[in-house]
């Protein structure tokens, strides 16, 4: 009997990964397989650097320099926004708050990364964005600024979480060392706990990049849907995803508009493969 | 081990009742999919049609006028709607399958004209709102408003609504590239309603009291205006099926163009077809 269910377990178990690894080189093999026709309609320079986006004009324009740009720019900004705010918060929840208050904090940041993005959109959209209209008197409140605002806060908790794990794995005898030196607190912090989980920290920025880059909802929402590089932080701005999500149920199945939308999916995957291979890349390195 | 037989038994037997009680239900089911601005029409015939015919039941689901054709071009499904024409790609894939499609037009409906309550201008020809949406007009004053950048808010390039205005009002021209691109009637409504210098266009359904209607060469949209087609921005709602629907299928599209059907259709904000 007992060997029966180790048996099944051990079958049960190895067809679910088998199933994972299925479906992953399905989802890549017909990204690829609906992608690649587009380069028999435009070439893969005019595909990557032509700014101009009209899809199904008469004679359409395929160029997603400026979509590229747009969700370049949104994850930047969302990460200047994110990594002060996590790491800050990180760094607070494990080296000063008191036990008590870092049981609360902790599962409170934890719960920013539970609400679904589409939450997010909306409150952009509707409290954020009519907010941003009448503070700074700007033209529109769906813009690159407020959906890298919008951004950065759903990246805080991947970075907070991830990164107060590295700082709180960093071994007591390190920090008493220093403080035996006659370092201060804030200097132990600085100079010895956070370049000791320097690489944790790093893969906490990297996942939040991969997060920030490859969300749609937000993006569909609050960043004001225009193929255009911004010539400043209040334009509107039309990243990757929120194309793809946008345009893909109203298209024709087959057309060369089509196969363009699965074509940016195509850089959008590389994009993010690349992030996790950093990633993987770096914690095989720290654990050598 | 006991607790895991449990586990397993009910929930082969829950299954098994799913699929049980699935089987007894009504034979008779129409399948039906497509564009979301004809949804829900269709969504509301559907559930009174139902209540009147126990033994029919009717699944719609939404995904857009092209899925909406395709599905219906491979016989995927019994009805097809679309808030567009069938266009020369399709009747390419149509002529390769030897097949033939029947189109059938339930409701018209308007492309709205909108901007921000604040705004004082009423009107706009037709040279006007073109020269706002590709980009030569730049600034409400020059139509007579006041001084401040003239936000263009368009819907995303595969709607049916974007389709109809780039061919009446844009006469094939491309829309400016920094204009927002917005990815429902809703959307383009809300941000229209707190952005002062903000224009967009929107389905009859979606204009709301926060928002101003903006006539074009002087006419505005109402039932006269849009049924004579001196409205410039009308088109027809369609549902399309294969050349020689199903008796099920052409009874529910008997009932959509019907009397009670066409209230229907007028209770969703649109206009009867006839």
């Amino acid at each position: 009997m007992n060997k029966f269910k180790d048996k099944s377990f051990k079958t049960i178990t190895y067809v679910s990964s088998l199933f994972v690894i299925i479906f992953l080189f399905g989802i890549i093999a017909s990204i690829f397989y609906e992608g690649l026709p587009i380069f028999q309609h435009v070439s893969l320079k005019d595909f990557l650097f032509n700014t101009a986006w009209h899809p199904t004009h008469d004679t359409p324009d395929f160029g997603i320099f400026s979509l590229i740009i747009g969700s370049l720019l949104v994850t930047l900004g969302a990460l200047l926004i994110a990594i002060p705010l996590g790491l800050g918060s990180a760094i607070y929840i494990s080296e000063i708050a008191a036990q008590n208050t870092r049981e609360i904090l902790k599962p409170l940041i934890e719960l920013l990364a539970g609400i679904p993005s589409v939450i997010y959109g909306l409150f952009g959209m509707a409290f954020l964005s009519p907010f941003l209209i009448k503070t700074f008197k700007i033209p529109t409140g769906l813009n690159l600024f407020s959906a890298s605002i919008i951004l950065g806060i759903m990246v805080v908790p991947i970075i907070s979480s991830l990164s107060e794990d590295a700082l709180s794995s960093v071994p007591k005898n390190l920090r008493e060392a220093s403080l035996a030196l006659g370092a201060n607190k804030w200097e132990t912090i600085i100079k010895v706990v956070v370049p000791a989980s320097r690489s944790g920290i790093f893969n906490s920025i990297i996942l939040g990049f991969g997060r920030a880059i490859g969300e749609t909802m937000v993006v569909l929402m609050v960043a004001g849907g225009a193929a255009q590089i911004p010539k400043n932080i209040f334009q509107p701005i039309r990243p990757m995803p929120a194309t793809v999500a946008a345009e893909m149920g109203e298209t024709v199945i087959g057309s060369p508009h089509f196969h363009a939308l699965f074509g940016i999916s195509i850089i959008l995957f590389i994009i993010t493969f690349l992030t996790i291979l950093i990633t993987e890349f770096a914690i095989r390195r720290r654990k050598k | 081990m006991k607790l895991y037989l449990l586990i397993l038994f009910s929930i082969f037997s829950i299954i098994t009742s799913i699929v049980l009680s699935d089987c007894s239900k009504p034979e008779k089911k129409i399948k039906i999919a497509g564009s979301t601005t004809v949804l829900p029409i269709v969504q509301a015939a559907a559930e009174i049609y139902m209540d009147n015919h126990p033994d029919i039941s009717i699944s719609v689901r939404g995904g857009g006028s092209s899925i909406g054709i395709k599905s219906i071009i491979e016989d995927l499904i019994d009805i097809g709607n679309a808030s567009r024409k069938v266009n020369i790609k399709e009747k390419e894939l149509l002529n390769k399958k030897r097949n033939d499609l029947t189109e059938t037009a339930i409701a018209k409906d308007a492309i709205t004209i909108i901007i921000n309550l604040e705004n004082p201008v009423t009107n706009l020809s037709l040279y006007q709102l073109k020269a706002i949406f590709t980009g030569q007009i730049t600034n409400w004053s020059e139509v007579g408003g006041y001084d401040t950048e003239i936000i263009v808010v368009s819907r995303d390039v595969s709607s049916g609504s974007f389709v109809v205005f780039n061919k009446v009002i844009l006469d094939s021209l491309k829309v400016k590239d920094n204009a927002m691109m917005l990815a429902s009637n809703n959307a383009v409504a809300t941000m229209v309603g707190y952005t002062p210098g903000a224009i967009g266009y929107v389905g009859l359904g979606y204009v709301n009291k926060d928002l101003n209607i903006v006539s074009i060469d002087g006419v505005l949209p109402t039932p006269e205006t849009i049924m004579n087609n001196n409205y410039k921005l009308t088109r027809e709602l369609f549902i399309y099926t294969s050349k020689a629907p199903k008796e099920l299928a052409q009874d529910f599209i008997n009932f959509v163009l019907s009397e009670e059907g066409q209230q229907i259709v007028e209770k969703q904000g649109y206009l009867r077809i006839n």
